[in-house]
């Protein structure tokens, strides 16, 4: 500092006034320096100046100089030596707020060389007579484990945390509990390439660092459990998080759990309540008493929808974790659907999950109500809410074949409003219904084709293509619609252009006679003018296939398709399992395994062997992990764009916001993976398979690959190959997919 | 874990920032200006960017963030800014930005006590207010005198209470206040109609009082109807949730409320009905579209308590369709303004008697619109307070206070049933 910074500016005066004589002005400067540095001004210059401050009666100045060397520190390591003494001697004072502030202060200056002071210190205060410095210094050693885990394990930190688990305040218990989580999380994250240099420092070559540094045994659980009824919510959590870690040793002591978080469902705390919810989903998979079962299943309903009457966002991480625990135990809320109405007020977010969970709830008993507000929804303003709305409706007819009609009833009354969003959403979702229910509805069709002007949207115009394709013989003038598409083929999208060639396909194999000009003219377009290499194929494969063999053909395009269904589920049950096992977190509000955002590699080689060590069912494991590692890797290229440490590139990370979860949520919607289908490849699944049906393992990739379809396949056509019904075969084959539709 | 804390105003400047952990850089609040505040798109309160998940809640004209690296418990994070709001509240009135910028030394005190290392601790704001204070100067004999007895109490088993209380006057004031949620369909038909409740005490009450409370009502938790006749008044609650002085183990048990209460102010429970909802008001509507531009309606309003009772500040906000013109109207009680800004017509009523009817006439004219889309109608929302009437019929039937010193204590029971919003009819 002899350098003489220059003697003006605003750094100049306060450092003019920090060497003041009065002592308010003093206080008043440092105010200033901590309002400078929030607004985000350097303000390390005055690093001296502000120690200086340091010793001091006045508490709340204290505490400001502490902040300014919390933020500091680590940019004057050299300087934050003259701080040493002062720390040392405050965690000795005689005032417990004293001696706490000043231990947890001192555990987050992030420089080595004040590290060396602090472990006589807060040795010390870990066994202080006060509770709330104990309390504080409990959370130190966490601290002290992530900068330098060899010195807790030097001075045994650890086995002194294990042994506050003991302590008669039920907040210490709390804090060493959420400590000890915290350098179980922070161990495991360590790389474990180096086992040996911890282990040739320190002498006693057990108490390195290792993935079983907090284990629950029996007399652990005991004190947590007594510890879960005293301590603050926070602390509930901290000891929740816990429980769920635990592994019960048979089948009693998960009952007992059971038995003992259940109170908790009444505390006023979400998180509490959420915490305990998932307490109970983790050990109830080992509890065979029947009663017990119902009587869990029963006693969390009514927290449950206690909580989506709370804060906006409380409500919605609630209902994102209901969606899920429905998808395990549908019969939690059977009855109470009606709470899940949405207010004409709610946010967005909120709208939507709750539109999800009333599709899950609903049965035959509740259909009439749902479809009632479903409409109510569908004459709303915001449009992304509508057609959701519209989407809930074909759900519900999909699930509930007993209401279908009633459904198709309520979507033909939305058609009539003419409203354009609605309408094309309407047509979407009717060709759903037609999917699953063939020739059940064929008398709506006219009412369709008369909004053919209305529709402008790729993915509505391909879905009332392919109803007139596949109800071409029904529909007199279908040779005339499809004339209207043709027309303007070369504009199209390409997954309209797919779907026009397809329906004019079908309607040459239904109705041969009078249809042979326009499929000539539709070949002719897709293959000379259109520069989609899959519509292209496409063509040739069906030009092919019905210039050499058209009863090949008729089989291969008009081919019957299973019907689909809505599925219980939107996630793999293997990560289901795992997300039930983390309610409450980001993962499951996310409906994602943590890896797949968090991403600092942690699914490894060593989580891996981790978990194979302590697995105890390892078929299941081992199928989670495969499906865990699946979902990884779609989301590698996200993780890539991590800006850890480069803010400069943040807006090119990839991000998980709303819309993406909205889109996550939809490429688990089975019925939107169809449309996708249908909008990616159109038929494309029926037609081109016999291609590959020799070379078909049955596997989900191979499916999509011919429907993605970016590989030029021309010419490998052989009518011969196709002659075998492809559907049977593969509604054998491909159980599991279809199984998803 | 929280790593950092920010509170942005609503051009995205930083207003306070801490980092609690040391796996986040303070440069990430860029990051969330940009992301959010910037970015009209997000619907989401959790906005997740590489590893790192920003979880927001905006109040008046403020964002309030909490941020995070690992997987963390969203309930909490969300729970922990409330809390905070809460206590901000409690200091210094409102959160905003004014008041933000004003005390935010105390807040970084506040945060450095409810906050540390990203695990909240404790957060009574009772407490709190024992050792971080509004007035700075503050006698330092006086600190270091108390600074013992506040670290036990603030770490204690009962961590809400000083065990040094004492009033000269023993009194309980409890307050049960019920939300009211309707919706009701075109028709006339209940869609949904239960209360959310809450039981509010103010107990000034010397020494370690530990109090009993009961209500009507057998707290059946699980609806069991084969348990023979029940009593008329009896009153089915759905679910409740306890302040944390209540002892939750024992009311598993044997379904009695007990508790030692904080002193002063605080939400002792909060509970959920939804069988026999006594609603206060009901509301016919007539709303018609002669033609293309012109929309009547008419309303009655009546008020279905008991004819002893007083109803105050009822509101009934009637939505108009986006192009209106002007609005004619005509009621028989209180006052019908048009408001465009809002698009409703506000019917406001001081005062309704039990029993009363009411009755609004009104005349929307349309401007004519090349639009086609029929008018969405958004419901008719209803806001009132009728003191003295709980909708669930909930009553408290006692409330016990023992204390060693065995004093004579006074209680004083309200009852308030309100809407705010949630009282919605669609027509």
């Amino acid at each position: 500092m002899s350098a003489a910074p220059p003697r003006k500016g605003e750094n100049w005066e306060l450092r003019q006034q920090l060497n003041s004589e009065y002592r308010d002005k003093r206080a008043d400067a440092i105010k200033r320096v901590i309002a400078n540095h929030t607004i985000g001004k350097d303000c390390s210059g005055l690093f001296p100046d502000v120690v200086k401050n340091m010793q001091t009666d006045d508490l709340e100045q204290k505490k400001l100089v502490y902040l300014y060397l919390m933020n500091y520190a680590k940019t004057q390591p050299e300087l934050v030596i003259l701080a040493v003494n002062t720390f040392v001697k405050d965690t000795a004072d005689s005032n417990p707020l004293v001696r706490a502030l000043a231990i947890r202060t001192m555990s987050v200056l992030r420089a080595e060389k004040i590290l060396d002071y602090l472990a006589s210190p807060l040795s010390r205060c870990l066994k202080d007579e006060n509770p709330y410095v104990r309390k504080t210094a409990a959370l130190c050693v966490a601290k002290v484990f992530d900068l330098k885990p060899e010195l807790c394990v030097e001075y045994g930190f650890i086995e002194t945390l294990r042994d506050l688990i003991g302590d008669g305040n039920p907040m210490v218990v709390a804090n060493a509990v959420a400590a000890l989580g915290d350098i179980h999380e922070a161990s495991l994250a360590l790389p474990p390439s180096n086992p040996s240099s911890p282990n040739g420092e320190s002498p006693p070559p057990s108490s390195r660092p290792s993935s079983q540094l907090f284990i629950i045994d029996q007399p652990t659980l005991t004190k947590l459990l007594v510890a879960l009824n005293e301590c603050s919510e926070w602390g509930r959590i901290a000891i929740l998080n816990t429980l769920a870690r635990y592994k019960a040793q048979d089948v009693a002591e998960s009952e007992h759990i059971c038995e003992r978080v259940m109170p908790q469902f009444q505390h006023i705390n979400a998180a509490v309540v959420l915490g305990a919810v998932k307490v109970i989903m983790i050990h109830m998979r080992n509890v065979q008493r029947e009663d017990l079962l119902r009587s869990l299943s029963r006693k969390m309903a009514p927290p449950l929808v206690t909580l989506i009457s709370s804060a906006p966002e409380v409500q919605w991480v609630a209902l994102r974790n209901i969606n899920l625990l429905l998808q395990k135990r549908p019969d939690i809320l059977a009855n109470e659907m009606r709470v899940f109405f949405c207010k004409y007020n709610d946010p967005p977010y909120v709208k939507v999950e709750k539109l999800e969970i009333m599709v899950r709830l609903a049965s035959e008993r509740n259909v009439d109500t749902l479809l009632g507000e479903l409409k109510e929804y569908a004459s709303e303003v915001d449009v992304e809410f509508v057609r959701k709305a519209v989407l809930a409706i074909g759900q519900a007819a999909i699930k509930i074949e007993t209401a279908a009609e009633r459904c198709v009833g309520v979507l033909m009354d939305l058609i009539e409003t003419r409203v354009s969003y609605v309408v094309q959403e309407a047509v979407i979702v009717m060709k759903d219904i037609f999917r699953k229910y063939p020739h059940s509805y064929e008398g709506i069709i006219p009412a369709l084709c008369a909004n053919l002007d209305e529709l402008d949207e790729p993915e509505a115009k391909a879905s009332l293509i392919w109803i007139i394709g596949e109800y071409a013989e029904k529909i007199d003038n279908a040779d005339e619609l499809l004339t209207v598409f043709l027309e303007a083929f070369k504009e199209e999208s390409y997954p309209v252009q797919l779907q026009t060639l397809t329906a004019i396909v079908k309607l040459f194999l239904k109705k041969p006679d009078q249809s042979q000009a326009i499929v000539q003219r539709v070949l002719q377009a897709a293959t000379k003018d259109c520069d989609s290499p899959d519509v292209r194929d496409r063509a040739y494969i069906y030009w092919r296939l019905l210039s050499s063999d058209p009863a090949a053909a008729k089989s291969v395009v008009l081919s019957v398709r299973p019907p689909i269904s809505l599925p219980q589920t939107t996630v793999v049950p293997a990560i289901l399992e795992e997300l039930l096992g983390e309610i409450s977190s980001l993962a499951s509000v996310y409906h994602k395994p943590a890896a797949t955002f968090i991403g600092k590699g942690r699914l490894g080689a060593e989580e891996m062997q981790r978990r194979a060590v302590d697995q105890t069912r390892p078929e299941e494991e081992v199928s989670r992990e495969k499906a865990l590692q699946t979902v990884v890797a779609g989301q590698q290229a996200e993780n890539l764009l991590d800006f850890d440490d480069e803010p400069s590139a943040p807006t090119e990370a990839g991000a998980i916001s709303s819309q993406a979860i909205a889109s996550a949520a939809k490429s688990s919607n089975p019925l939107d993976e169809l449309m996708d289908l249908f909008s990616s490849a159109s038929m494309a699944a029926p037609t081109t398979q016999p291609v590959q049906s020799t070379g078909m393992s049955g596997s989900m990739a191979d499916l999509m690959s011919p429907m993605n379809g970016s590989g030029t396949r021309s010419g490998v056509v052989s009518p011969t190959v196709a002659a075998p019904p492809p559907q049977q075969q593969l509604n054998g084959a491909e159980d599991d997919l279809l199984g998803l539709f | 874990m929280i790593s950092a804390f920010f509170i942005f105003n609503q051009k995205g400047e930083v207003l306070i920032s801490r980092l609690f952990r040391t796996d986040l850089k303070r440069s990430i609040s860029d990051v969330f200006r940009i992301q959010v505040i910037s970015n009209p798109d997000v619907r989401s309160p959790i906005i997740t960017l590489g590893s790192t998940s920003f979880f927001h809640v905006k109040i008046n004209n403020v964002y309030v963030v909490g941020v995070t690296k690992c997987n963390a418990s969203a309930a909490l994070v969300f729970e922990f800014l409330y809390r905070f709001i809460t206590i901000s509240r409690a200091y210094f009135g409102k959160l905003d930005e004014e008041s933000v910028k004003n005390n935010f030394v105390l807040i970084y005190e506040l945060l450095d006590e409810i906050l540390d290392f990203g695990y909240p601790q404790n957060s009574e704001i009772d407490t709190l207010k024992m050792y971080i204070t509004t007035e700075s100067i503050k006698s330092e004999m006086a600190v270091r005198e108390d600074s013992s007895k506040i670290t036990i109490q603030a770490t204690g088993a009962t961590s809400w209470r000083r065990s040094d209380v004492k009033y000269r006057k023993n009194e309980a004031f409890v307050d049960v206040i019920e939300t009211v949620n309707l919706l009701m369909s075109k028709e006339g038909a209940v869609l949904r109609a239960d209360v959310d409740g809450q039981i509010l005490m103010r107990a000034y009450l010397s020494g370690t009082p530990e109090c009993k409370f009961g209500l009507n009502d057998k707290l059946v938790l699980q609806k069991r109807g084969d348990t023979g006749p029940k009593s008329e008044d009896a009153v089915e609650l759905d679910d409740c949730q306890f302040h944390q002085c209540v002892r939750l183990g024992k009311f598993d048990t044997d379904r009695s409320i007990s508790f030692i209460p904080p002193d002063g102010e605080f939400e002792l429970m909060r509970y959920r009905s939804t069988s026999n909802i006594n609603l206060p008001f009901r509301l016919q509507t007539h709303v018609t579209e002669p033609t293309k531009s012109r929309v009547e309606y008419t309303i009655h309003l009546r008020a279905s308590f008991d004819a002893k009772l007083n109803a105050n500040n009822v509101v009934v906000r009637i939505p108009t369709p986006l192009n209106t013109t002007k609005v004619e109207s005509k009621t028989g009680a209180g006052k019908a303004k048009y408001h465009p800004g809002e698009n409703f017509i506000i019917w406001k009523i001081p005062r309704i008697q039990g029993q009363q009817e009411y009755t609004l006439t009104a005349e929307a004219d349309l401007a004519q619109t090349t639009h086609r889309q029929a008018w969405s109608r958004p419901p008719i929302e209803l806001d009132f307070s009728v003191v003295m009437f709980t909708a669930s019929g909930l009553l408290v039937r006692f409330l016990k206070v023992f204390e060693k010193s065995g004093y004579q204590s006074v209680k004083w029971v309200r009852y308030l049933s309100k809407a705010n919003g949630s009282y919605q009819i669609r027509f």
